[in-house]
């Protein structure tokens, strides 16, 4: 399997706290990875390494063999890396086809003066922008909110959006931060189908962090588990399942 | 696509029958002399709350220094009329590139201080502009500079603003608007998005102060002088009142809160002691009733009237 | 100049500058007491500032008060004035957005500045001398009694200002709600009367401000609010907006700054020099000297 992100040891250090400590991962190409752990674990510290919000203290992360150190998070999005927040951070006062198109401004080749003006390559591109935008949304069940603001969305479909603008960006790899929280489990059931849909009809690979179990036991090919910022396990989530360990810090009585 | 450009067109005839009309109303002078004057004033306040507009309503950055950029544009202006005895057309692409370069010069590494500690950066750098034309002798130093000839007229006025209104709305219908706008909804998710926020942030900061430079230059040759006096921070906060007052991050706002205000001044002049008196209350009882402007982020159009239509700012001729 | 006569200059102008920046001091405090709590930009405090100069003018002259009782009587009249604006223009306001209550905030000062031209003519008047102004020669330094005056009267009050908000229950009820409106509010406080208190403080602290630079100046006009005002916000934001020690601070900074520039360079790039100094210190720390850096959590 082709090798897609590496991350060699890496530590994040805020003041006197480690909040992430000597973390190693690897995600191959076309994997569906879980990333989970207790509350204050660093789980998100992990992800803002990853996209570049912060810079790790120690070690590498490499993507497609590229450093990703130091990259500013736009840069890291151009790298083929795109993700979703906890807590959601849509752009609320404009509507939810704007959301996805401007997740597609990065590809966009016209000018300054092109858009100005109005002429050449703007007409065609505006248009391949808002059909392959109102594509997206019918993936993810928005078309028929397209102009509805952002903000007015239910909360289950506000985190579609959010993910729907992910994709938009058109990456290698997506990075979820909770996709779940918050939904009922029908609405988790039916999210939990999509991301693996996504997966195997975008050919991408997926980093999921959750909290809930059964899910990223369902879903993920691979678990890795943080505690403490350290990286007490990693493996099928049958050796996660049965790992003492993490039975100790995290899972308890929930799979016993 | 095709009824954009049509939507565009449309747009532009309508400015056209809208300039003939005011046009022929000062040429039989229906509109007197007064008016005249006001409405050349309400057009460049337009420029200014427009391109202010670009700034703090689109972009979210809180910059309340515009009138440096204004007197940027008015001096440099006059300097290529007055000085150099080099036509007007010139003055005016001079002064809008140089306060456009001061722009990006002084937004590059103030733009990266957030909400109230920018505004009182910017506010500060206007000041700083101001008080540095104060003491250069060469463009007559407190007492401004004199003799600049008259060329602004309401033609003039009238083009420039419709150039600046159809610029700036094409500018925010593109993608590097879109850009723009998500930095003002979420800085964060911007840049997660790939957006470069920094260049974004600094585009719209130098668009703005550019155009504030264009008013720059029509305000000095209109009024004869350029004065230190005309630049300071509380014509910035006239600006500002007229983009809030208007709306923030709406075109028909800016253009509404332009004429509302510039319009409300020249109605007061009549009553010397009590103009800023009635102002300030007025002020004060709007932004009580209407907090999120008179547009919200709205845009006036068809769609208040019936279903359909487009958002886009489709109101240049109201003016 | 050589090194004596600078030495001398400059110890005279740090004099000057700390005395000047006494007076930016006080009306700072006013400015970051009210961000603080409800994170308003008060354009209007260098209003309250003139107001409390007028209500001095009115004390000593209709009144016939002497210098103390006159500081009071403006202290007292300020808080009032103080008051009244926050119920009347701002408080209907608290859940609009902050731009607009800016505006209300410019609105309120132009106002207080016409109102006042309205009232009292734009004419300068004269402020009477309260007290003789002696001159004391110390070592070739010119020292005012003004000044002394000027910077004691500070001192006192900013010592006062900082038991208030560290000792008492009203203080410690002002910094909750600076800290958290909601959290102060379910925790029993009264916010209406907190906010009420803040202002009252703050424009009192504005007045002593006014009454002590009329008496300096000896002459007070409607718009001498303006430029002392944004001179203060300059040196609350300086500080870092929101926190009492760095409005003292930057008060301080702001005065010598423009005493040096003055003394050395000259009084016109007097303001242009606070001003960048303010750049050049909010590009270093992008929330003031004494500010604490909060990077928003992804």
């Amino acid at each position: 399997m082709e090798e897609l992100l590496k991350v060699n040891n890496v530590s994040m250090v805020f003041g006197g706290l480690r909040a992430v400590s000597n973390f190693s991962m690897e995600i191959n190409k076309g994997e569906l990875i879980g990333l989970i752990g207790p509350n204050g674990a660093g789980k998100t510290t992990a992800f803002n390494m990853l996209t570049g919000v912060y810079e790790p203290t120690e070690g590498t992360i490499t993507f497609e063999g590229n450093l990703v150190n130091g990259k500013k998070p736009y840069q890291v999005t151009a790298m083929g890396m795109a993700r979703t927040f906890q807590n959601i951070r849509l752009f609320s006062e404009l509507s939810v086809i704007d959301n996805v198109k401007i997740a597609y401004n990065m590809h966009v080749q016209y000018s300054l003066p092109e858009a100005i003006w109005r002429f050449g390559r703007y007409f065609n591109e505006e248009e391949e922008i808002t059909n392959k935008a109102m594509s997206l949304l019918k993936i993810f069940k928005l078309d028929g909110k397209a102009d509805e603001q952002a903000k007015n969305l239910p909360y289950g479909e506000q985190r579609r959006l959010e993910i729907a603008r992910a994709m938009a960006t058109q990456p290698k790899l997506l990075l979820l931060d909770e996709p779940a929280a918050g939904m009922n489990p029908q609405e988790t059931h039916e999210l939990m189908e999509m991301i693996r849909w996504i997966r195997d009809e975008f050919k991408l690979s997926i980093l999921l962090i959750e909290h809930d179990m059964s899910l990223v036991m369902n879903v993920c090919e691979r678990i890795y588990v943080l505690e403490y910022g350290f990286c007490i396990a990693n493996g099928v989530p049958e050796e996660i399942k049965n790992n003492k360990r993490v039975i100790e810090a995290y899972l308890g009585e929930e799979v016993s | 696509m095709n009824n954009i450009r049509k939507q565009d067109i449309m747009s532009l005839l309508g400015c056209f029958v809208l300039f003939a009309v005011m046009q022929l109303l000062i040429m039989f002078e229906i509109i007197g002399p007064f008016w005249e004057l006001n409405i050349v004033l309400i057009g460049i306040n337009i420029i200014l709350s427009v391109s202010l507009n670009l700034i703090n309503g689109y972009t979210g950055q809180f910059s309340i220094g515009h009138a440096g950029f204004l007197a940027v544009g008015a001096y440099t202006g006059a300097i290529i009329t007055v000085k150099l005895g080099l036509p007007f057309e010139l003055a005016l692409i001079v002064g809008t590139l140089c306060a456009g370069l001061l722009g990006f010069l002084i937004g590059l590494p103030t733009l990266r201080l957030n909400g109230d500690y920018l505004a009182i950066a910017t506010l500060g750098l206007g000041e700083i502009i101001r008080i540095c034309i104060l003491n250069i002798e060469y463009v007559g130093g407190a007492s401004g500079l004199m003799g600049i000839p008259r060329e602004t007229n309401f033609a003039w006025v009238f083009w420039v603003g419709i150039f600046v209104i159809f610029f700036i709305k094409n500018f925010i219908n593109s993608a590097p608007g879109r850009s723009c706008l998500a930095i003002r909804e979420n800085e964060i998710a911007a840049e997660t998005m790939g957006i470069d926020t920094t260049k974004y942030k600094v585009m719209a900061f130098t668009i703005g102060a550019a155009f504030a430079g264009t008013a720059g230059v029509l305000f000095s040759h209109y009024f004869y002088i350029a004065h230190p006096a005309s630049f300071t921070f509380m014509r910035s906060f006239d600006i500002l009142t007229m983009v809030v007052l208007g709306g923030l991050g709406s075109m028909s706002g800016a253009i509404t809160g332009a004429v509302l205000l510039t319009g409300i001044s020249a109605f007061l002049a009549e009553y010397p002691e009590w103009r800023m008196v009635i102002y300030s209350i007025t002020l004060i009882v709007l932004m009580l009733y209407r907090p999120q402007g008179l547009f919200g982020n709205k845009e006036l159009s068809l769609k208040m009237f019936k279903l359909g239509g487009d958002n886009s700012g489709r109101t240049a001729e109201g003016k | 100049m050589d090194m004596g006569s600078f030495l001398h200059q400059f110890v005279q102008q740090l004099i000057n500058g700390v005395s000047l920046g006494s007076i930016y001091a006080l009306i700072a405090l006013g400015y970051t007491m009210i961000y603080g709590i409800i994170k308003l930009i008060n354009f209007a405090h260098g209003d309250i500032y003139m107001l409390g100069a007028y209500f001095g003018f009115v004390a000593t002259t209709m009144l016939g008060l002497s210098f103390l009782p006159a500081l009071v009587f403006a202290m007292a009249a300020a808080a009032v004035a103080g008051i009244v604006i926050e119920r009347v223009a701002y408080r209907p306001m608290r859940n609009a957005p902050r731009i607009a209550i800016l505006i209300t905030a410019i609105g309120v000062s132009f106002f207080l500045e016409y109102g006042m031209i309205l009232i009292a003519t734009p004419q300068p008047r004269t402020f009477p001398a309260v007290f003789d102004a002696t001159v004391y020669n110390v070592a070739g330094l010119v020292i005012n009694s003004q000044q002394i005056v000027i910077l004691g009267s500070a001192l006192v009050l900013m010592a006062a200002l900082t038991y208030i908000v560290n000792h008492t229950k009203a203080g410690k009820a002002m910094r909750a709600v600076s800290f958290d409106m909601d959290a102060a509010q379910l925790m029993g406080i009264n916010i209406d009367k907190v906010i009420s208190m803040t202002f009252a403080l703050g424009s009192s602290l504005a007045a002593a401000a006014g009454v002590l630079v009329s008496i300096y100046y000896n002459s007070i006009d409607p718009l001498m609010g303006m430029m002392p005002g944004m001179k203060a916000f300059v040196a609350a934001v300086l500080g870092g907006i929101g926190i009492i020690p760095g409005a003292m601070l930057g008060g301080i900074i702001m005065g010598v700054v423009e005493a040096m520039v003055s003394g050395f360079f000259s009084s016109t790039f007097r303001d242009a020099a606070a001003f960048g100094i303010l750049i050049l210190i909010l590009l270093y720390k992008p929330s003031g000297l004494l500010g604490k850096n909060i990077r928003e959590k992804v």
